[in-house]
Parts: structure tokens; sequence; C-alpha cells
């Protein structure tokens, strides 16, 4: 094989990089106040501190608000058809595995049109880092319920109230077989910011959920979590080797009752060491976080689930080095195996 | 001593018949493969049956194999068989039709019982009945007496009842005067290391088949067919499947690229994802995608990467994949798209041929979305065009869909199998230079520059809105819209500017003109040759392009008095050639999931004729 095609270069210094680098000459498209342009701000602040050259990074994307993101990041990027970033990032990121593969979706793009990709691209722990805006509605196509608006939702599309039944995003990545699963809210300033690094850093598949404001169709759906006066009741900051608390002085927490059932407790009164203590790499215990949804339990914020296994890339690249004894050495040779006969 | 004689043929057309678990496809292929050795040209056409596992002895579990071999060029399978290996009484049922009057029928008796009859549907037996008196029949006990050749051996009569097709192997080979070399090879190499008991009984069934042929009495004639006049060079037997992998393979090496095959089985395009699975050492990735959507978007994202991008897909899939493919075409990237046409609409008829996918490469999308469109014309032909389509995809930065079928996938014929060194190349030149770098610039072809991840300075955004000329930045505005429509139309046209003189075949000008495209080739050639040789003015051209057709194709048409479009559809390629070209082009068309049959073109050509 001639590799001489593919271009000789040197790449670029990532110290130098800063936040700036990262910003395009083209104006958001976002409504004033939409959580999308925090996350923006969160990621162009982030990603200078990974050490990747910024023409290694690629950012991949469907169809929606959330999905223009791309644009307004100064690396490679493609905006690409509604739900199907997962599946075009699978290919780029198998054919090039040095890259730094990035989705960017809504959650209309991963879990209606894009469910299938999104659920595959987990399984097979794909090396991309998907970042899920999750404004429980459907934002470009101008407000219509989305897989994850509450049922009853009244919407233009749904003037009775939504029937469906939502999806749990962080349920479906963690049934999905994800191995970094993580949540956080556009402006939660530490949160976000922390788990972007997090995810970036993880060797496979890294799910985030980011709870993201519309305010124009959806105003609100997450104030409970990032309004400053009620945030405290209600988010569960995960620690791993660290027992479930929360309140405003921590006071709350989070134990098993003899059915197995959560239930939320005065720490006080029934002793810290009989908390739940979180464990990144407990399976089970990361699905029944998940299972903590608002209004009953406090909403988890955080990594559910880290664990190591080998990527797709990694295990392509296996199969590669274990084929290399094989006796067809090149394709002339490919082209000649079989049976065949010569004719003088 | 029995006295034998030996006649000389010029062809003979052979069909192994028998159920799906009687090993006909087996059967064939080593015929096929000693028939190669032996010098002939061939042609060959599996038939399976859909279900996996029809029920045994019925007439939608029949499999069958047909060869034509002859001294001469072989341009099909042959239209009826001269000879026919019936299995069991479905066999029999099924296949008869087609056998050539007088022709020869070799049937297995032992399954010829009551209960195969009645599944079978036949009233009485035709081996007792006299219903078959228009044809030379052998009744042989070919299950008894391959039992009785390896009672030794051991095997359980399950086991040993399926060394049959072995026995009537050996029956074929004495009929045809071809030594039993290769196949006792094969046995030895390929069947001892899986079974070494099974590959014993089979050499003895095989050997025992032989000899029948020679013994028995009810065999009186073996035949012989020379040699045919084959140009010098190492060759093997390829099916259009296996064509196509090695056409892509071919042209990874002759561009350099990494290959990247996302895909979706799909019956009868599988084949081509096993060939290449095979190769990933030699720079190939495989990825079984989720769906058909999957297996094109993963392949547009290794072409964004820098990739030999390619998808392969069955009519079903290709629907599935419409708008992944105006994003590849919008983003302006090379991918390939591969189509084994079946039967459609819906599921249709999977395993059947047909060519009815014409119009849906050529329009199958939404918005001006043209796509160069190829088509293959036998199995060998699906390597040249495989590199044809890469060579197009790479140098116009275009998805190209390469359409070959059911017939071409599995059928094969005796390929010489080229030094990639006499290739020519297919230039690529990735972008590097940052200063002045404009995503959507030309170059003399119309196509724009291929700027990968990893080349510093290049960060760019691409993606399905419409782009702005040059920049590539989101434009809305109409003005821009219309130019864009304007100039990703006409970089597909311009590829037919780099295309060769359509070659005509039989007269330059005269009275009936015969345009095919795709898998029809072979059947149209012999039909048209047919008639040439009673001396009409007739001719024939085989388009591989058709989109962009090629530039002469038009002052071509209007040359003949009549122009015959014989499609295995209802009249697509003739509909493109009267709107674009103004003439009255007339279609000959069949879809029984079957090929055309070149007896039932020259008739076609011969009624045009009439009208002229
Ligand atoms: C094939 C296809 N179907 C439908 C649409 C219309 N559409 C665009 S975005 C969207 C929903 C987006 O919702 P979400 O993913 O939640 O993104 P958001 O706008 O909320 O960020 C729909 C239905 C489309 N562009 N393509
Ligand atoms: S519609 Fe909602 S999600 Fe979309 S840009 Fe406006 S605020 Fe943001
Ligand atoms: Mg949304």
């Amino acid at each position: 094989m001639t590799a001489s095609v593919y271009p000789h270069v040197q790449p670029t210094d990532p110290a130098l990089l800063t936040k700036k680098d990262f910003q395009t000459d083209q104006d958001p498209r976002w409504c004033p106040g939409c959580g999308d342009y925090s996350i923006l701000a969160q990621v162009q602040r982030i990603l200078p501190e990974l050490g990747i050259p910024k023409e290694q990074i690629v950012f991949i994307s469907g169809i929606g608000c959330s999905s223009r993101f791309p644009y307004y990041m100064n690396t490679f990027g493609m905006h690409s058809i509604h739900g199907r970033a997962p599946a075009i990032a699978s290919g780029v990121k198998t054919l090039r595995p040095g890259l730094s593969v990035w989705v960017v979706t809504g959650d209309g793009d991963a879990l209606a049109i894009g469910g299938n990709h999104f659920i595959h691209a987990l399984r097979r722990n794909m090396d991309l880092k998907i970042l899920m805006f999750n404004n429980r509605i459907y934002g470009l196509t101008k407000g219509q319920y989305s897989p994850t608006s509450e049922q009853g939702k009244k919407t233009k599309s749904s003037p009775a109230g939504a029937p469906d039944y939502p999806f749990n995003p962080i349920s479906v990545a963690l049934s999905a077989e994800a191995t970094f699963v993580a949540r956080a809210a556009d402006i939660d300033a530490k949160g976000l910011p922390a788990v972007l690094e997090r995810a970036a850093k993880h060797k496979g598949s890294a799910f985030i959920e980011i709870y993201q404001n519309c305010p124009i169709f959806n105003d609100g759906a997450h104030d409970y979590l990032t309004d400053r006066k009620t945030k405290a009741d209600h988010e569960l900051r995960l620690e791993h080797g660290k027992p479930l608390r929360f309140g405003p002085k921590l006071e709350k927490g989070v134990a098993l009752d003899a059915r197995m059932q959560p239930v939320v407790v005065d720490v006080a009164e029934y002793g810290e060491d009989r908390l739940l203590v979180h464990d990144e790499q407990n399976d089970s215990l990361a699905y029944f976080l998940s299972r903590l949804v608002h209004p009953a339990f406090p909403t988890p914020v955080g990594v559910f689930r880290c664990v190591e296994r080998p990527s797709y890339d990694q295990l392509v690249e296996e199969q590669i080095d274990t084929a290399r004894g094989r006796k067809v050495q090149s394709v002339q040779q490919a082209l000649e195996a079989g049976e065949t006969w010569t004719i003088t | 001593m029995l006295e034998k004689h030996t006649e000389v043929l010029e062809s003979v057309a052979i069909r192994f018949a028998g159920d799906s678990g009687d090993g006909m496809q087996l059967t064939g292929t080593q015929f096929t493969e000693t028939t190669a050795l032996a010098g002939n040209d061939l042609a060959t056409f599996p038939d399976y049956p859909a279900e996996i596992r029809a029920p045994a002895g019925t007439l939608g579990g029949v499999s069958g194999f047909q060869l034509n071999l002859s001294s001469r060029d072989v341009f099909t399978p042959g239209d009826e068989p001269d000879v026919l290996v019936a299995m069991n009484p479905a066999a029999l049922k099924v296949n008869l039709p087609d056998l050539k009057p007088g022709g020869i029928l070799i049937l297995n008796t032992e399954q010829f019982n009551d209960k195969n009859l009645e599944r079978a549907g036949y009233k009485s037996n035709p081996v007792e009945d006299g219903s078959l008196a228009a044809y030379r029949v052998y009744p042989v006990d070919i299950t008894g007496l391959t039992l009785k050749s390896i009672a030794d051996v051991g095997l359980n009569q399950r086991a040993a009842v399926r060394c049959k097709n072995f026995f009537a192997l050996g029956l074929a080979y004495w009929m045809f005067n071809r030594t039993l070399d290769h196949t006792i090879a094969w046995i030895e190499q390929t069947m001892a290391k899986k079974d070494a008991l099974a590959a014993q009984a089979n050499m003895k069934a095989l050997k025992a088949g032989h000899a029948f042929g020679e013994t028995a009495e009810i065999f009186t004639h073996s035949y012989v067919i020379p040699e045919a006049n084959i140009a010098p060079g190492k060759y093997k037997n390829i099916t259009g499947n296996e064509a196509t992998a090695m056409g892509l393979l071919a042209a990874m090496q002759l561009s350099g690229l990494e290959m990247f095959l996302g895909t979706y089985p799909i019956t009868p395009a599988t084949d081509i994802l096993h060939h290449l699975s095979k190769y990933k050492h030699l720079g190939v990735k495989t990825f079984q995608a989720e769906d058909e959507i999957a297996g094109i978007c993963s392949a547009i994202g290794a072409s964004y990467a820098g990739g030999l991008a390619v998808t392969t897909t069955s009519g079903p899939g290709l629907a599935l994949k419409s708008e992944a493919m105006n994003l590849a075409l919008m983003i302006e990237t090379p991918l390939v798209i591969v189509n084994v046409q079946r039967g459609g609409p819906s599921t249709g008829l999977p395993t059947k041929t047909e060519q009815s996918d014409l119009l849906q490469a050529l329009f199958g999308r939404n918005g001006e979305s043209p796509i160069p469109v190829i088509a293959a014309k036998s199995p060998g032909d699906c390597f040249d065009c495989a590199i044809e389509a890469a060579r197009i995809a790479i140098t116009s930065m275009t998805p190209v869909l390469l359409l070959t079928d059911g017939y071409l996938a599995n059928g094969s014929e005796p390929w010489r199998i080229p030094q990639l060194t006499d290739l020519p190349r297919i230039p690529v030149h990735f972008h590097t230079e940052p200063n002045g770098f404009q995503p959507y610039s030309r170059d003399e072809r119309g196509a724009r520059p291929w700027a990968i991840p990893g080349t510093p300075g290049l960060e760019h955004r691409v993606g399905g809105l419409e782009k702005a000329n040059l920049t590539g930045n989101v434009a809305y505005d109409g003005g821009n819209h219309e130019l864009m429509c304007r100039l990703r139309a006409d970089k597909i046209r311009r590829i037919a500017d780099d295309l060769p003189a359509t070659e005509v075949h039989g007269n330059l000008d005269g009275d009936v003109l015969v345009v095919g495209w795709g898998g029809t080739y072979g059947a149209i050639r012999a039909g048209v040759d047919k008639v040439l040789r009673d001396g009409h003015r007739v001719a024939h051209v085989h388009l591989r392009n058709l989109n962009p057709l090629p530039n002469d194709l038009g002052a071509i048409l209007h040359r003949f008095k009549r122009v015959l479009v014989p499609e295995i559809n209802l009249g697509q390629l003739s509909r493109i050639l009267r709107e674009r070209y103004l003439i009255d082009a007339v279609g000959y068309n069949r879809l029984q999931g079957k090929p055309f049959k070149e007896s039932e073109i020259a008739r076609a050509v011969l009624a045009e004729l009439e009208r002229v």
C-alpha cells in the first residue's frame, strides 16, 4: 500500500491554543438567551486544555438548533442530516482513529429519528464524545413535543397533551452500553466543563446529556435545577467514592429502603454510613441513579458511569494486526487467490 | 466391453438441479472449475430458492446451477440447457420446461417415490408414464448406487445420502470427457481438512459415478467440447460480486487511499462485504452498520476523513440511502454506492434479477441532484466498473452509483487477472495549502478541493445546507442557490468529456440499433450476432455510462431507422432516450426474474426489422 497520497503535515502545537482559536467568524443564529450559547462557550473554554492539535478535532452534528453548533467551532466540522451524526462520526473515527471526534445532537435528533444510530454507536464503544442538548422540545421546527418531553406536554402538535411516555436519556445510554455517561446543565459553569473534560479524556463512547433551556418553546424546563434559589434542593452532585448527599447544607441523602427502593433521608437522623456511596464502575448503581427523577427525587448530575473496555477502533486495529500474517499480502495476490489457470 | 462413442460438440449448456440441500451449487462450481481448466470459454448462472430452508422436496426448495461451455466465445449461461440433471421430482418439474427438445435428462430415480411425486404435484411418475418421450432420458438410481459405493466408509445414513451429488458430478465428468483431477485435489485439500470421513466418501462416490458412466449400458455416448481460442494470461472464474470487491481493492491500490466499506447485509449484495472483510490487513476497513442509512453515513464520514468510501446494497437499501446520497452530493465528497439490483418493488423478488432501479438511481432523490451512474455488463466487467466508479468519484468529488444485478452478482465467467501495474493510477490530491483556501473553489473538472481533518489551517465546516459559492458558508440567497445547482450539474455533465468513443457493434448505420445497459449485455450481443449473421443491417450499443450519457450517443442513435431497447423492466432507459434525444425508441421488456434469452432478443430484433 502506498500511503504517500496522504498529506505529510506537522501537527500544530496545542499548548498555544486559546478559547479564541476555536471561535469562527459566523454569527450564531440562536435566539437570545438560548442555552446553546453557554454550552458553546464552555466547549470553547475546555478544548484548549485538552492538548489536542486543533486540526485533529472534528465536530459532527445532525439537524436542529443544537446541531448548528459546528458552524461556530473553528475546527473541522460537518452539519449533516437529521439523526445520522453518530453514524457519520463512526466512519470518521474508524478510518482515522487519531482524530478527536465529537457529536453534537438534540433530544429529537438523537432519540427520535436517530435513535438507532445513537444506541449502536454507544454499544460498539465507538470513541465518540456525544453531547446531547436536551431542551425537551423540537426547537428548530418551532415547538413540537420530543421523545424527552414530559407526558401530557401541551405543544402545537399536542394541544391535548402528549400521550407519549418519555425516554430517560441516561437510562437509554446505560442500557445501550455506553462506557461513559454523564449529565450537566447548560449554565453550570463548574459541572459542565468538568464532565466535558472527563468525556474528552475517556477512551470509548462518552455520552453527556446537557440540560438546555429553550426560552422560546420550552422556557424554564430545567429551572428547578439551574435557578440559584432552588438548585441546592434538587441537585445531587455525583462524586466517585462519596455518599449521595444533597441539599443547601448537604443535610439530605439517598439510601435504599428494605424493598430496595430509593428513599430520601435526613442524614443526621439516618446516619451517613447508611447512605449509598457513588461508584462510577457499578452498573446497577448507575442505572438506579438514572431512575432518580424530579420532583420525587433530586436530579443527579456529574458522571453516572465510567468504565474501561477496548474501543471499536482499538478492536479493529487489533484485528488488522492479527491479519497481517495472512497468506495474501498484496492486492495483486488477492486478485490471484483461489483456483487459477494459465492459457499460453 | 461395451462400445462407447465420442461426439464433438461446439458448445453445451448443462443444468444441475435438486433440492437446496442436495449440494447443486457445489456440484456446479466444481464442474465449472474443471471446465475452465480444460480451456473452454464458459458462463454460469446459479439459481437459489428465496427461502433458506424451504421444505425438502417442494418446488420452492429447488436449487439450480447452469453452465454454458463452448469452444467459441460465450456471452451467456445459455438459453435452454442441453442437459438437465434432476435429483428429485420437484427439480424436474421446475426445470423441464427449459430443457431443449431432445435434450438429455438424467434422473435420480430413487427420489421419484410417491411422497416426493405428490410434493412436486405429479399425478403419475414421469419416469414411467411416457410423458418424457421427447427427451433422451437416463434413469439412474443415484442414491442407491452412491450408498453402495461408499458402504465401507462407515458414514451414517444421512451423511452417506449427501454424497450423491458427487456421484452425479462423476457421471457428468464422464459424459463430457473431463478429468476428475481438479475435484480430487479439491476434496483432498479443502474438504478433507473439515471432515476426513466425508471427504473419503465423496471421493469414492465421485469415482463411482465416473465408472458408472463408463460401464453402464444405458450410456452409449460421451461428448468432447474442444478448447476455445482464449487470450493468453492467468485466469480465474469470478462472480460479479467478487469482481466488484476486487475492483474496489484495485481502486484502493491505484489511488493509494485506505478503503472503508459501510454496509448492511442484503441479498444479493452481501457477498461483496464477505469478500472485502477478508482483507483488513491490506487497508480495507469493513463496517457492518445497524442499517443501510448508517452504512452510507459511515462511508460519508470516512470519505470526509480521506478514505476511498464505499457502500453496497440492493434496491430497498438504496431507497433508504437517498437522503444521505444527497448529503454526499452537497458536501461534494467522493463515494461509491454499489446497487446490486433485484426484483422490486418493496421486498419483491430478493433472489431474482431485474434492471428496474435505473430511474431510482438517476432521479430518486429530492432537489436537483445529479449523480453519475454506471452499470456493469458482465461478471468480469464489475471489476472494471468498480475502478471506474472510484475514479469518477475521486476526480470529480462526487458520489457515484454503480449498478450491477443479481444475475451478474451470482453468475460467473472466466476472468483474465490483470496486473495492477498495467492499470492507470487514480490521481488523488489532498489540499494542504492554507493560504487562500476556499472549500468550494473548483478545478478544471469542477471538483472542489479534498481538505481532510488533520491538515493544519484548513479547518472548515461543510453540511447539507446550501453553500455559498467558493467560501462554502451557509447561504440562503436565491441567486447563489441557482448558481450552485448549475455548478453541481455542470460538474457531472463534464464527466462525459472524458469518456471514450461509444463502441457500435455491427453496422455503423442502418435499420435497427439495439441499445442495452447492464447485465443484459451477453444475451443482446449473442442475439444481435445471430441477426447479423443472417445479413441484416443491425447494430448493438451497450451503455456503461448512464449519467452522463456519452456525448456521441445522440449522433449514433440518429443514424438508425429504429432503436430497440431491451430491458428487464417496464421501460426505463427507453424513456430516458426518448426524452433526451427525441427519438421513437421502443422497449422490449420482460421482468420475470430471469435474464433474457439470446433467442428472444434475436426474435425481437427481427420483429423490429419488420417495422422498418
Ligand atoms: C429527514 C428530516 N426530517 C425532519 C426534519 C425536520 N426537523 C429538523 S430539526 C427537527 C427536530 C429537532 O429537534 P432536536 O433534535 O430536539 O433539536 P433542537 O432544535 O431542539 O435543538 C426536525 C423534526 C429534517 N430536517 N429532516
Ligand atoms: S428555538 Fe429554542 S433551542 Fe432553538 S435557538 Fe431558539 S431558544 Fe435555542
Ligand atoms: Mg430539542
